[in-house]
């Protein structure tokens, strides 16, 4: 069994809604609600969902930037709320850093590359210029940058070649975890897969563990080891990755599968399998009773409007559905 | 056979910076039909959009502009109607659905004004009568109680929603032609699936022949007839979905359908292009994917391969394809 990293218990995150005058609070956001899972050392989990699912909310608890409603979050088997803020600072946040979905806002026009790279080893540690600069060489070679960019500016590079920077950014402090928040949803079809390339290669040769946050199945079968599928706050299915895409149990994750399969023309086998759902995702505000997918379910029966299903684990899976009761 | 809706012969589209020509469409020839879907896929920079654009003569003048070739819709030139003529064709005839609802709607103004404004626009009708087309139009996108919703300003609907409206102001006056640039991308996976089955339907029930942008091989292979792949300008490869897909001629096209991560097990390592597209302003002499290409030979470096047909519906630009 390999290293724990780092692991989510029940979290939870409510936003109150208030009104009038004096802010009473009338209601919740149920952004997030009761969401658990693990990542071990060199592995990838993927957090799969459509937007208003909740993913970025949980990315943004695991990086401490939103707070915990319940539920507490593990580091190393640390729970992080019991850790001061010196800790945090030199044990926590070195240790785990983010990508951003979207290289053009993710940096400083205005800083060099060197800088841009080499920030978080200025701010973390004390050395000297020369010597963090020969450290930002060696991480731009890493992720394939010609170490000519070292003095040119984000807008010289191109969206695959920015992304390439973000991830030599997110490296300088050798991390242990990181958080991917669609990495590669911006870039050019023949630009992902190089990028993609890229985070497997880094993974195997530092023994990276990766959050992936995805809407695109297809890249998420590629990238992880076990996939956690979000739905209105909460898991509806969560395990490994190759069990999850053979066999996927809860009707939701059979849609989203088919909605990203690639189905040849005049192929009818496939044609007739494509599971169109109807309507939308209900609002986190007041969500449906029951089941939260049942509005939505093609195989809803009257006990998934009444009662809420349990997690219940079905071979390699974890599932939330009445149907494997 | 079906009636050719529009044709286009070898366009060329060129914006004019103070670093000099960028040739955006370089020599772009393809058709569609009554009916028909066909799909315009490459990535970014590639001239895709800019042929819409083209087409509907929405380039950013004076600084884009049609340098040659010829634009054919139903017998007509486009390219030689004035100002006014042209205006004519636009929402009535052709009419374009771009990638972001929230930015191709006006938020100050109802659902049902954006739709009506194209029907009064292009018909003269009494005003009940406009109303009912404007009904009848969200009706079309399957958007659901339209009396309702026509009230209603862009804010108050979800994305998907938001499309459709999109999609219904489109197809309010029943065009011959509908170009559709990016329109699912910003969509999440299920409310995109949904859409396109929305589209198949309504092409079914108006036969309105569709030019289709877009980057995603999968709804390629969901939507289109038939497919140019495009590559710097250029359509490099043009040829049924399914040829396409069972059968890639062009060592571009190749490499595309192989990084498309839907076809790879997760222990293959992902096929990746090295490289990037080359400048616009800096073409290569002779092939432009020449210096990504990993089956190139000497001539590929020094002349530009002529497009070469093979079959009916299909042709190729590529040295090695004879």
């Amino acid at each position: 069994m390999a290293k724990v990293i780092l692991e989510a218990r029940d979290i939870v995150k409510h936003y109150p809604v208030t009104k009038g005058l004096l802010q009473r609070t009338v209601g919740w956001v149920r952004a997030v609600d009761g969401v658990s899972f693990s990542v071990e050392q060199g592995k990838t989990l993927s957090i799969v969902g459509e937007s208003g699912a909740g993913k970025t909310t949980v990315a943004r608890q695991i990086l401490l930037l939103e707070k915990l409603t319940s539920g507490s979050i593990l580091f190393e088997g640390t729970d992080l709320y019991k850790m001061s803020p010196a800790q945090i600072k030199d044990e926590y946040r070195p240790k785990v850093h983010y990508v951003q979905q979207n290289p053009w806002s993710s940096m400083n026009p205005r800083m060099r590359i060197r800088d841009v790279v080499g920030e978080p080893i200025f701010v973390n540690t004390k050395q000297t210029k020369k010597t963090v600069y020969t450290e930002v060489t060696k991480l731009l070679e890493q992720v394939g940058i010609d170490i000519d960019g070292m003095s040119r500016y984000p807008h010289e590079f191109s969206g695959g070649q920015r992304q390439r920077i973000a991830v030599a950014r997110a490296l300088a402090l050798n991390p242990t975890l990181l958080i991917l928040d669609e990495p590669v949803s911006a870039l050019d079809v023949s630009i992902r897969a190089q990028i993609m390339n890229l985070f497997k290669d880094l993974q195997s040769k530092f023994d990276l563990s990766y959050i992936v946050i995805a809407h695109n199945l297809a890249t998420v079968r590629y990238m992880s080891h076990s996939v956690a599928i979000m739905y209105l706050g909460q898991l509806v299915e969560y395990g490994d990755s190759e069990a999850l895409f053979e066999r996927p149990l809860h009707p939701y994750t059979r849609a989203l599968i088919s909605a990203s399969q690639l189905t040849l023309p005049e192929d009818s086998e496939g044609k007739a399998q494509q599971i169109i759902l109807t309507g939308e995702m209900p609002s986190p505000l007041n969500p449906p009773s029951g089941c939260r997918f049942h509005t939505r379910c093609t195989e809803a029966s009257d006990k998934c409007s009444k009662d809420v299903p349990e997690m219940r684990k079905v071979g390699k899976q974890m599932v939330k559905c009445h149907h494997y009761d | 056979m079906s009636n050719i809706v529009l044709q286009v012969e070898d366009l060329h589209t060129s914006f004019f910076t103070r670093a000099g020509e960028v040739k955006a469409v370089d020599g772009v020839s393809f058709y569609v039909k009554e009916g028909e879907t066909f799909g315009i896929v490459g990535e970014s920079g590639c001239g895709k959009s800019v042929t819409g654009l083209s087409i509907l003569r929405l380039l950013p003048e004076p600084a884009g502009q049609v340098v040659g070739g010829k634009i054919i819709m139903e017998g007509k030139s486009l390219l030689e109607l004035n100002p006014k003529q042209m205006r004519a064709y636009r929402g009535k005839m052709i009419s374009m659905i771009l990638q972001d609802p929230m930015s191709s709607l006006n938020p100050v103004y109802t659902i049902g004004d954006q739709i009506g404004e194209s029907v009064r626009l292009h018909q003269d009708l009494p005003e009940n009568m406009v109303e009912a087309e404007v009904i009848d139009a969200l009706r079309l996108l399957r958007i659901p109680s339209p009396e309702v919703r026509a009230r209603e300003y862009p804010f108050q609907l979800s994305g998907g929603m938001r499309q459709r409206a999109v999609g219904a102001i489109a197809m309010s006056c029943r065009p011959r032609l509908l170009i559709a640039d990016e329109p699912t991308t910003a969509l999440d996976a299920t409310i995109q699936a949904q859409y396109i089955a929305l589209f198949e339907d309504i092409q079914e029930k108006t036969n309105v022949a569709i030019i289709f942008i877009t980057h995603d091989f999968g709804v390629v292979a969901r939507i289109c007839d038939r497919v140019g792949v495009m590559y710097a300008g250029k359509i490099i490869e043009t040829a049924s979905t399914r040829d396409i897909f069972k059968n890639p001629k062009h060592p571009y096209t190749k490499a595309l359908i192989q990084s498309v991560p839907q076809l790879v097990k997760k222990d293959e390592r992902l096929f990746s292009i090295e490289g990037q597209p080359p400048s616009l302003l800096r073409l290569p002499k002779g092939c432009r994917f020449y210096p990504r290409c990993t089956v190139s030979m000497d001539i590929c470096k020094e002349q530009e391969p002529p497009e070469v047909k093979i079959g009916e519906n299909r042709s190729v630009s590529c040295w090695r394809v004879k």
